[in-house]
């Protein structure tokens, strides 16, 4: 067995990591949202709703979540909804597709990883194929969203 | 609770070395032997026995090696009969009741598609299952019944995980046609007095299924005393090869079922419009079979045999009531199922409060603590039982009380992990 297989995964669940599963600051119904969206994950049984509110510039005033899932699904939720604040589709769309591509272990571009912020902290997702599904709903759910929304 | 004397005979496992996953990889604590089993050395020695000494396309060649390797299939088909008592009144296994599939699943669509289209007419008729089983004993009857607009009826426990007499009477009644139950539940590990349901199954003349994928490779299983018409379970869960599935009926019953598929070597003669199916087995057999998996089955139990499945039973018995103890001592843990650890047949479902199962497994990894998480193929258990997930360990004969002592950090580091700070 190939022992970087699992070299992750007990640095991932730390205090930081934790910090927004125990005390998340976007885990809230967005009452004034203009777009809202549901994401499931078949496999663990997460169900998260997302709501975001556009302002009249166009860019994301305010993001949230409410929903059941496990710590990776929780926690990547309430770090995206960080991210977007003051975000246009264009760019929230850009760092969706920036942050699937980093747990897949596709994209290793230091300066891209970067720009996720806090959600740098999942790139070890990576290394842990049946989490990856997890740490996406949030990222993917938006990613649709928005698409829509440009439709 | 165990006696000391019982706690010391789990203390070390002489098995372990038979195993070579389990040799090589000493900091593993494999608790997911209701998912599969390990192989023992006995297994990968037969497989690749087959290849090197016996390899060619059994039954249709007329040469010595096609020969050995049908006889590689035949032989394994007289192993397993006599290992779940398909024998005649002189002793002798009943070979030709073995018929060879992928797995389990495959063996019970297999039925819902022959014998369940045979007897399922449509409305009026009813499949009875219960709210235990796997997905694989409940999708195919639940289609069948959609297509056919037959009743899916379902048998549902009491409080203490048990399904009644009453229970039993009441919901197989004169239209049932079809009986399928699980003998051990995948999830709760709790075992079915599928006796007592046949009994009821056949005084309503019903036939009776069984899904033995969690019992034959634990317990004694007898088709005798079971007096089931069909018994389907799994070669991997038992030591063997993946992708061999054993269905054992009784004669006349296999007889009177169509084929699922065809194809070659499953026919008597074929004329350009017509085909006369072989016998049974081989009807229900068609293309080239897994004779190097049907040979590494045999050997699987071969290896089962000389432990004697009552000394298997026994210690994993007692391996289960640690378990269920080390777990239900733990205060942020609730154990799913009866807390008499002695009704465990392998499998423990758990929950950590407030700890999503998926995270309970990813984080046991990190200390090499193998188990399962999820709805384990159940979802109308789970939903029956009030989650969407649990966690699930399981024991085999091989592992040992360290084993057990291994999940129990595990879990307090999980629990450090969410509430620690």
């Amino acid at each position: 067995m190939d022992a970087n297989t699992h070299a992750g995964v007990p640095g991932l669940y730390n205090p930081q990591f934790m910090d927004h599963v125990s005390h998340p600051d976007y885990r809230y119904v967005l009452e004034d949202a203009t777009h809202t969206h549901e994401g499931v994950n078949p496999s663990c049984g997460d169900e998260l709703t997302f709501y975001v509110r556009i302002g009249d510039d166009g860019t994301i005033e305010e993001a949230s979540y409410q929903g059941h899932g496990c710590a990776i699904s929780q926690a990547s939720a309430d770090m995206m909804s960080d991210l977007m604040v003051d975000k246009t589709p264009e760019e929230a769309r850009t760092l969706c597709r920036t942050f699937m591509g980093m747990v897949r272990g596709e994209e290793t571009d230091a300066e891209k990883i970067a720009s996720l912020e806090d959600a740098a902290m999942l790139k070890d997702i990576s290394h842990m194929p049946a989490r990856v599904k997890c740490a996406e709903l949030a990222w993917r759910t938006l990613d649709e969203m928005l698409a829509e929304t440009q439709e | 609770m165990l006696t000391d004397p019982q706690l010391a005979a789990i203390a070390e496992s002489p098995y372990k070395a038979d195993f070579p996953l389990l040799v090589q990889n000493p900091q593993i604590a494999f608790l997911d032997s209701a998912a599969t089993a390990q192989r023992p050395a006995a297994v990968l020695d037969a497989q690749r026995t087959f290849y090197e000494t016996m390899n060619a396309n059994p039954l249709r060649g007329l040469y010595r090696l096609s020969v050995a390797a049908t006889s590689a299939i035949e032989d394994a088909r007289g192993r397993i009969a006599r290992f779940i008592g398909a024998i005649d009144e002189k002793g002798e296994p009943q070979a030709s009741q073995i018929v060879f599939t992928r797995n389990t699943s495959e063996s019970l669509n297999l039925v819902a598609n022959t014998l369940g289209r045979q007897v399922v007419l449509g409305e009026g008729d009813e499949v009875v299952i219960s709210i235990m089983e796997h997905h694989s004993n409940l999708i195919p009857w639940q289609q069948l019944c959609r297509e056919t607009g037959a009743r899916l009826v379902y048998l549902r426990m009491d409080e203490d995980f048990r399904i009644t007499q009453q229970e039993i009477d009441e919901k197989i009644g004169p239209k049932a046609k079809i009986v399928s139950v699980t003998h051990v539940s995948n999830v709760l590990g709790v075992e079915n007095d599928v006796a007592a349901i046949a009994r009821r199954a056949h005084e309503m003349g019903a036939y009776m299924v069984v899904d033995g994928a969690q019992s034959v490779p634990h317990i004694g299983v007898d088709v005798r005393e079971l007096d089931c018409d069909l018994l389907a379970f799994s070669a991997h869960k038992l030591g063997g090869p993946m992708g061999i599935g054993v269905l054992w009926g009784k004669a006349d019953v296999l007889d009177a079922m169509p084929p699922f598929l065809t194809g070659g070597e499953m026919i008597d003669s074929v004329t350009e419009t017509d085909a006369v199916w072989a016998p049974v087995p081989q009807k229900f057999e068609a293309g080239t079979q897994d004779a190097a998996g049907s040979f590494a089955t045999d050997a699987a139990i071969a290896y089962l045999e000389s432990l004697g499945m009552e000394a298997v039973e026994g210690r994993e018995r007692a391996l289960a009531t640690y378990l269920t103890d080390s777990l239900a001592a733990l205060d942020f843990v609730d154990v799913i199922g009866p807390t008499d650890g002695s009704r465990h047949i392998g499998a423990v479902s758990f929950d950590v409060h407030g700890v999503h199962p998926h995270d309970v497994s990813s984080i046991l990894d990190a200390s090499d603590v193998c188990i399962r998480a999820g709805h384990h193929c159940a979802q109308p258990l789970l939903t029956e039982l009030g989650y969407q997930s649990t966690c699930r360990a399981s024991v085999a004969f091989y592992n040992d009380k360290a084993d057990v002592d291994r999940l129990v950090e595990g879990l307090k580091m999980v629990w450090q992990v969410f509430n620690g700070r």
